[in-house]
């Protein structure tokens, strides 16, 4: 806990958000992180339809996806889906 | 002297009262399952709305469980809602009972009520609401039908009160008054309708940075009650305590308010004293025994006995200086009980009493009479035994046997 948390004088009542979730970074509630091997990997894009969080997104520009790991929770369901094996979870 | 309204004398059940206090109360969702002896509550109140005599919007649920959560839901929306239960039923609620009161959702309930299971019975203690003592709801206890009506209608005001914003539970004893009738007299619709009002919404400051009334609104999108973690959960709980530390206030308030519109009012509205200025001996009591104890009180007084009565109107929050200063001369006191709390020192009632006696100057003798369990009838010689205890106990200078069974075949 830092200084800059409010006092309970300072919050709305019944928690309510006072900041979007994208504000709330939940990553690092992980143990494990997805590790993609970019050589096996297809870009079927199926991870980024299965990510509960949508931590995973395409980058058109790039061509390739990028796991946003403010957001991964390491569940591993990326990995699970994986039609090629190509995403392992690793002790982070 | 204010002129009060106008009233119709009605002959009503306790619970028939309560749901005429309902529809009187323009309240906008009323989701309830029922249950013995709360019963008539839900079928009176179905009738109201199948009758088209009420614009309310009446939720079938499949338990109570549902019911508490279908009551939250709508008061979340800034509807007001109502619900009733007692017993078996309170304690399916007993988990969305917490997400309410942490919604900070005023549902209004109330609570015929009623023993607990095993072994079955359906008739009168105070075991349900008692266990759900810590769940953050205000507690009122009436004494008769008639304070059945009228704290149903003032527990509008209180819970939405924007500095409560807490549910409001009114509880009735299961079958004494719940079931049985009695006159009551039963303000003219308008006249309620006016007292309680529209229910007004607190602003508060959602994610998108917007000030906007606190209910759910898909036009101003707000999140209540979701995870609140180790840096904010106690937060918001001490926030619970301070609303209801702003309802010992509040409470007196619409008691004083209600008082100039009917006429009646309920001691301070958290206790009510009976012949306790000069008392030496005095009981406390919850709901109905009171009626009884006030007799006993009489006749007391008649054998020039300085014998007093003080009823807990309102258990949470717990009128701690009300009820130092109204004890502040007696010199013993008997706690009565209507549920037990196993394993504890005493009943719930009488932990709390003895407990905020600790710190006053005075220091009288406290005892706790468990009575009553099961809807055990007490007779007024069987609470006239406990004054005589009291003086007994003042004689001997000591308290012998703290904690008492009353009416139990030993």
């Amino acid at each position: 806990m830092t200084n800059q948390e409010k006092t309970w004088k300072e919050i709305a009542p019944a928690g309510v958000c006072s900041k979007s979730s994208t504000q709330y970074l939940t990553g690092d509630w992980k143990t494990y992180t997805p590790v993609r091997d970019p050589a096996k990997c297809t870009r079927c894009l199926l991870c980024t339809l299965f990510c509960p969080d949508g931590a995973i997104h395409w980058r058109p520009e790039k061509g390739d996806i990028e796991f946003d790991f403010s957001f991964c929770k390491g569940c591993g369901i990326c990995a699970n889906q994986c039609p090629t094996n190509a995403i392992t979870m690793k002790l982070a | 002297m204010q002129s009060i309204a106008k009233q119709e004398m009605m002959a009503l059940a306790g619970d028939q009262a309560v749901a005429y206090a309902v529809k009187q109360s323009d309240v906008d969702v009323v989701a309830a399952y029922p249950i013995t002896p709360q019963t008539i509550i839900v079928e009176k109140f179905s009738e109201y709305v199948a009758n088209g005599e009420v614009e309310t919007e009446f939720v079938c649920v499949e338990s109570e469980h549902s019911a508490m959560a279908a009551s939250l839901a709508a008061s979340a929306t800034g509807a007001r809602a109502f619900t009733a239960t007692a017993s078996a039923g309170l304690a399916l609620m007993h988990e969305m009972l917490f997400v309410t009161s942490g919604c900070r959702a005023p549902v209004v309930m109330a609570v015929a009520n009623r023993a607990l299971s095993a072994p079955l019975n359906i008739h009168g203690d105070h075991s349900d609401s008692m266990a759900q003592r810590d769940s953050g709801w205000v507690q009122m206890y009436a004494e008769n039908a008639q304070e059945a009506y009228d704290s149903i209608i003032q527990a509008f005001r209180i819970a939405e009160n924007s500095g409560v914003l807490l549910p409001a539970m009114v509880g009735l004893d299961g079958f004494t008054l719940s079931h049985t009738l009695e006159n009551v007299e039963a303000l003219l619709d308008e006249d309620v309708k006016a007292f309680v009002g529209i229910r007004k919404l607190p602003n508060v400051l959602t994610h998108e940075g917007k000030n906007v009334p606190f209910r759910l609104d898909p036009a101003n999108p707000m999140t209540m009650g979701p995870i609140a973690l180790q840096n904010y959960y106690f937060e918001f709980k001490r926030q619970q305590e301070e609303a209801m530390k702003n309802a010992l206030a509040v409470i007196q308030q619409v008691n004083r308010e209600y008082a100039k519109v009917s006429g009646r009012s309920y001691g301070d509205g958290l206790v009510e004293a009976y012949h306790l200025e000069d008392a030496e001996v005095a009981a406390i009591c919850l709901g109905s025994t009171a009626g009884t104890m006030k007799t006993v009180v009489d006749e007391l007084r008649q054998d020039g006995v300085k014998a007093g009565l003080l009823r807990l109107r309102t258990f949470r929050p717990l009128p701690v200086e009300q009820i130092r200063s109204a004890l502040a001369g007696v010199k013993a006191v008997a706690v009565m009980d209507k549920s037990m709390s196993f394993g504890g020192n005493g009943g719930p009632v009488f932990h709390e009493v003895r407990h905020l006696l600790y710190d006053t100057s005075s220091h009288p003798y406290v005892v706790n009479y468990i009575y009553g369990l099961g809807g055990r009838d007490t007779s007024p010689t069987e609470l006239r035994s406990i004054y005589e205890n009291l003086q007994r106990i003042l004689q001997a200078g000591r308290v012998e046997t703290p904690i008492q069974y009353l009416g139990l075949r030993e």
